[in-house]
């Protein structure tokens, strides 16, 4: 049953921006200051809401790229063809801007270092956001146990320069011998790669995921056709449906 | 609380006979964006049933053909997910709740005020009687005039087109009537009771 207290209404708050990155040539993070902000889980997702000068409003959501220890919230964009909120968000909104915001939202594509592991991550091109905040929060865990949660990341891009958070994402597995990140590239690997070049596919999940024995915990975000792809094959090598979880964007989901 | 003007934001205006159509917060799509929590099942027809369950009586099960020799209905509507997207004018073939639960009715089980549907997947949710009679919901079978693609819920989903779309759970196998009204798998995780998105009722909480 649900209780008085749960069933507050998640509140509008007024974020400031403080900090832009940007991240490749079409993806950008804003850093914003969210007073009042209740605290979220790694995975969770925000409501944006933009309001025009007529009044006009129109709600987008946003997966948060922070992880629960850090004071401020981040959001990674990507700009979409057509976008009609993205590309105000990564073209238009500067250092200074105010931006109208509610959550956390989602209760089933969270994980917390409490769950445990091994941790499978598996995204495609801005899919990474709600991934790297579960990565970015276990690496704030203490060593021993980090060492105990096991985690890979398998990320599929379309080219090396697309590729989300590549710096960061190199900085955790040199620093963490727990963690390994495997990379694929869609259309341009650069010379000399020696990566997989080809979309995320059964063999691939098979060379690169614990055996299904280990139990490994599994998160799946990124567009539709990767998304189905990955959690069809994950279920004919035999791991468990209710071990993977998904989470899918874009309309048709440009495939990565 | 009054919303902050946006600077520099002029937005993408739908047209106006679009505008009038579109709930607080939603945004017109033209594809068909997929949303699900987990992998895709996929149940081979000769072991799809349907049944509709009350506690404390037996059930009323229907195999494919039986569920396919049901009279069907086709319905135009919009849809709207609470992930803001709406879709105007989608067509879908399917059996009316009504019918489901007037076959029931002959086979002794009474309706009680709410109640949940049940997946493939472990996927539940929860709806007042009220919005699922009275010619307001479906068991769809058919979209665009072909069979419901699996990713879209096929081979069967409900429809309830009047509240936020997940409410119209996919790959649906069972409906059972609840004297009480038991939050399913999103509402258990913050979503709103009843979701009516013309009150824009997303989240727990919401008015």
């Amino acid at each position: 049953m649900t209780s008085i207290a749960e069933t507050r209404p998640i509140a509008w708050r007024i974020g400031t921006v403080r900090e832009i990155i940007a991240e490749t040539t079409r993806v950008r993070t804003l850093v914003l200051d969210v007073p009042g902000w209740p605290g979220h889980r790694a995975g969770q997702h925000v409501d944006v809401r933009l309001t025009a000068e007529d009044g006009y409003q129109t709600e987008r959501s946003y997966s948060i790229a922070s992880p629960p220890e850090d004071p401020r919230i981040s959001l990674t964009i990507e700009r979409l063809a057509e976008g009609e909120v993205s590309s105000y968000l990564v073209d238009e909104l500067h250092e200074g801007d105010t931006l109208e915001l509610r959550g956390p939202i989602g209760g089933h594509f969270v994980w917390s270092v409490r769950d445990g592991g091994p941790l499978m991550l598996v995204g495609g091109g801005s899919g990474i956001v709600p991934l790297m905040a579960m990565l970015r929060h276990r690496a704030n865990a203490p060593d021993d146990v980090r060492r105990a949660t096991p985690a890979r990341l398998l990320y599929s891009s379309r080219s090396w320069r697309e590729v989300i958070y590549r710096d960061e994402l190199a900085r955790l597995a040199d620093a963490d011998d727990s963690l390994r990140v495997i990379h694929t590239l869609t259309r341009e690997p650069p010379p000399n790669w020696t990566g997989y070049v080809r979309r995320i596919d059964r063999a691939m999940l098979a060379e690169v995921t614990w055996p299904s024995s280990a139990h490994p915990q599994i998160y799946v975000c990124g567009g539709t056709p990767l998304v189905e792809t990955a959690a069809e094959s994950l279920v004919s090598l035999d791991y468990e449906p209710t071990s993977i979880r998904t989470e899918r964007f874009g309309p048709t989901g440009e495939s990565v | 609380m009054t919303s902050p003007i946006s600077r520099g934001f002029r937005g993408r205006r739908p047209n106006a006979g679009a505008a009038a159509r579109l709930p607080p917060g939603q945004y017109e799509t033209h594809d068909f964006p997929v949303l699900s929590a987990g992998p895709t099942p996929h149940t081979p027809l000769a072991k799809w049933s349907f049944t509709l369950g009350a506690r404390g009586a037996p059930s009323v099960t229907w195999s494919w053909d039986e569920f396919a020799a049901l009279p069907h209905e086709t319905i135009t509507r919009d849809i709207h997910c609470v992930t803001k997207w709406s879709k105007l004018d989608t067509v879908w073939t399917g059996v009316s709740v009504d019918t489901i639960i007037a076959a029931g009715a002959e086979r002794g089980l009474t309706p009680a005020p709410y109640v949940v549907a049940v997946c493939d997947g472990g996927y539940t949710t929860n709806l007042p009687l009220a919005d699922v009679t009275g010619g307001k919901a479906w068991i769809a079978v058919g979209y665009d005039d072909k069979p419901l693609h699996p990713e879209h819920g096929g081979p069967a989903r409900l429809l309830v087109p009047h509240l936020y779309f997940w409410k119209s759970a996919k790959w649906v196998r069972e409906l059972h009537f609840r004297d009480h009204d038991e939050p399913g798998f999103w509402e258990a995780l913050g979503y709103h009771m009843r979701g009516d998105p013309w009150k824009e009722q997303r989240y727990t909480g919401d008015a």
